[in-house]
């Protein structure tokens, strides 16, 4: 039980640094299985992060803040909607448009309302979403080996980190359970199928979307009102791409989604924790070969080296009603 | 890019549609400033004359210019033979190794002996990071989208891991390698231009903006006048129809991949050996991503991307005053700007269409309605 606790503190912070990843990658599960690629992600997490940092700031209320990073998130969303679904634009540029739109208006507005060089002013733990200890875990500590796992890895988090492990089941299931769930799935892989059944393809796309925002939103606010004490400026520093990258390895699929997140942040985390200390056999490895593996990893795993990972058939491609 | 052509006028396709879409983009632009509390037309004002109303003003925007022509040129390229490269930034990135290892091995030799093999490792090094992108679209089948974005985050990793533990200079605080000699450096059109009579003070444009001159053209060249052109926008329309024309798609992507991966790394000659002297961590600063704006803005055609490249060199020198004149409007409003245009001018190029369909091409227009 030595060796657990020596990763314990890895682990936990593994978990931590997966979160934002997690509900980035579950985003764009939702949205991609619909048929719509958003290389937003990045975008909206930023976006919904300075507006959790700034509602928090200004009302104190981390709950508030979450709302608000919400509602940018989905808004951003629908302007993805608005040009990829009901102009029927490419989903790329509009993507980018909006990683473009969140990088420039959080910094610039967060500058003009609080001067502070676009970050928002430090928040007080009031207005922060606190660790939640759960139950026994105080006494577990106490002890070396699972009990000290228990009491670092798995409590110990704040609400958002257990809604993220929450939203994975609950996207499994609605997914793969509902008839709403299937109904998605079939614009994703032929929208044409769906049209001819009577059901709006543009409804489904855009509920994808929505709900895609919404999981971003969440994201963004973990960033800016629970991991840190407040929005800085670029706080969300590739996460969103990392998301994309997850996705491409999880193949589209929800619990495989959360596995590799634990696995991006887990890297993440040793990096961290091995800077500057050398490793056994391979002696000291620089702290960039943990950084890059992940976007490697994806890079390899997209040109069919280990296993396949096939996009669903639509995602991409506008619909246009045949005549 | 162009979703139907031969439906409107040229002029209208080419010249209008842009113009209302960008319009629109600055519009929009417009209400974020007077949400800041600030008064657009007074900073469309202190924009222009900061970018254009003098001499010193002129040099800066065309050195942004420079710029924007080859990453503008780069993602254009790739666009015309099917390709959304967004990986410009790192392309360009990993070309400024290449430039600085050149420059820093014949560091003190007479810049005209140096500057081929400079310009030649740009050409090379930028290609060679698009080319593992290329290839793996044209025969793995991967989205080059998603490999040029991962392909950027291994790059700046890159650059961070050669600058702190090899190249960089020995204890700097900020990882970046050290000066090269005057000697070695491209001269400055500063010191051309003074025995003319013409002062542009303490701008940094230097012959790298002859060299974009020339690539414009060049690239037109490629285009519309070669036979690789005319594969590569064969593809770009239609790459199942291409093959029963004898082209191989996979080939023309990787090409187009390599052309498009050289263009960007022009980036690094301007920068390096014209302007910073070093290689610096974050030296492209987000040039590889205005490229996107500068090709969506210009239809991947030359005589465009000169005109939005021109455009963007305004916005980042007028932007840069502009932030210095009214401290509440920082340089992130380019961005916005940037993240407009291209929301306009790319993804929402189909609002004002069918509009404008309606107006200039009623016999289209008929003659569709005929049919349905």
């Amino acid at each position: 039980m030595e060796s657990l606790d020596a990763i314990v503190p890895v682990l936990g912070s593994a978990v931590r640094l997966s979160i934002p990843l997690l509900f980035a990658c579950l985003a764009g599960l939702w949205s991609e299985r619909s048929g719509i690629v958003d290389i937003g992600l990045e975008g909206k997490m930023l976006g919904a992060a300075f507006a959790a940092g700034a509602v928090a700031f200004l009302t104190g209320e981390e709950w508030l803040a979450l709302a608000a990073a919400v509602a940018v998130s989905v808004s951003l969303g629908l302007v993805h909607g608005f040009a990829s679904i009901t102009h029927r634009g490419n989903q790329i540029v509009s993507g980018v448009a909006i990683n473009f739109l969140a990088a420039g208006l959080t910094v610039l507005l967060g500058q003009a309302w609080f001067g502070e060089g676009g970050r928002t002013p430090q928040l007080t733990n009031e207005a922060r979403f606190r660790p939640i200890v759960l139950p026994g875990a105080e006494t577990a500590q106490q002890h070396s080996g699972w009990g000290n796992f228990y009491a670092e890895v798995i409590s110990g988090h704040n609400v958002l980190v257990y809604l993220a492990f929450l939203a994975v089941p609950l996207t499994w299931y609605v997914l793969d359970r509902t008839r709403f769930g299937l109904r998605l799935r079939a614009v994703g892989e032929n929208p044409h199928a769906v049209d001819t059944a009577g059901i709006s393809v543009a409804r489904l796309r855009y509920a994808a979307v929505v709900i895609a925002g919404v999981l971003c939103g969440f994201g963004g606010a973990y960033l800016a009102v629970a991991q840190s004490a407040g929005f800085i400026r670029d706080m969300t520093a590739g996460k969103g791409f990392i998301a994309l990258a997850a996705l491409v390895f999880a193949k589209w699929k929800p619990v495989p989604a959360m596995l590799t997140c634990l696995l991006f942040g887990f890297l993440d985390a040793v990096a961290i924790r091995l800077q500057g200390t050398p490793l056994p056999v391979v002696g000291q490895v620089p702290v960039q070969v943990f950084q890059a593996l992940p976007y490697v990893l994806t890079v390899v795993l997209l040109a069919g080296f280990i296993g396949r990972a096939i996009p669903p058939k639509a995602s991409g491609v506008p619909y246009t009603k045949d005549r | 890019m162009s979703a139907r052509p031969g439906e409107l006028p040229r002029w209208v396709d080419y010249g209008l549609l842009p113009a209302i879409n960008v319009t629109a983009a600055f519009l929009v632009s417009g209400l974020v400033v007077l949400a800041i509390g600030e008064n657009p037309v007074e900073a469309v004002r202190i924009m222009l004359a900061g970018a254009l109303g003098y001499a010193e003003g002129i040099g800066f925007t065309l050195y942004y210019t420079t710029n924007f022509v080859f990453t503008g040129l780069s993602v254009a390229v790739a666009f015309r033979a099917g390709l959304f490269n967004i990986g410009a930034e790192g392309q360009a990135m990993v070309a400024g190794i290449g430039v600085a290892l050149v420059c820093l091995a014949f560091d003190g030799a007479p810049w005209w002996l140096v500057f081929p093999f400079a310009f030649a490792a740009s050409l090379l090094f930028g290609a060679a990071w698009a080319f593992v992108p290329g290839w793996a679209q044209a025969r793995r089948g991967s989205h080059v989208v998603i490999t040029t974005i991962m392909f950027n985050f291994i790059a700046s990793v890159l650059m961070v891991y050669l600058l702190v533990n090899v190249i960089g200079k020995p204890g700097a605080m900020s990882p970046e390698t050290r000066t090269i000699a005057e000697a070695t450096r491209l001269p400055l059109m500063r010191d051309m231009l003074k025995p003319l009579g013409i002062d542009i003070g303490a701008s940094p444009l230097n012959p790298t903006f002859l060299i974009a001159i020339m690539a414009l053209v060049l690239v037109w060249v490629m285009i519309w006048r070669t036979r690789l052109g005319y594969e590569m926008r064969a593809v770009g329309i239609n790459p199942t129809a291409a093959v029963y024309a004898g082209i191989d798609p996979g080939r023309i992507v990787i090409v187009a991949m390599l052309v498009s991966g050289a263009l960007a790394g022009l980036l690094a000659v301007n920068e390096v050996m014209g302007v910073q002297h070093r290689l610096l961590l974050e030296f492209t600063a987000g040039a590889g991503f205005v490229g996107i704006a500068v090709a969506l803005m210009g239809r991947a055609h030359p005589a465009g991307i000169a005109l939005a490249a021109f455009l963007f060199g305004v916005l980042y020198q007028g932007g840069a005053e502009l932030a210095f004149e009214k401290p509440k409007i920082t340089r992130d409003m380019v961005v916005v700007i940037q993240g407009l245009v291209i929301l306009f001018a790319g993804a929402l190029e189909r609002m004002v269409r069918p509009a404008l369909e309606r107006l200039f091409a009623p016999r289209a227009a008929a003659a569709a309605a005929a049919e349905s």
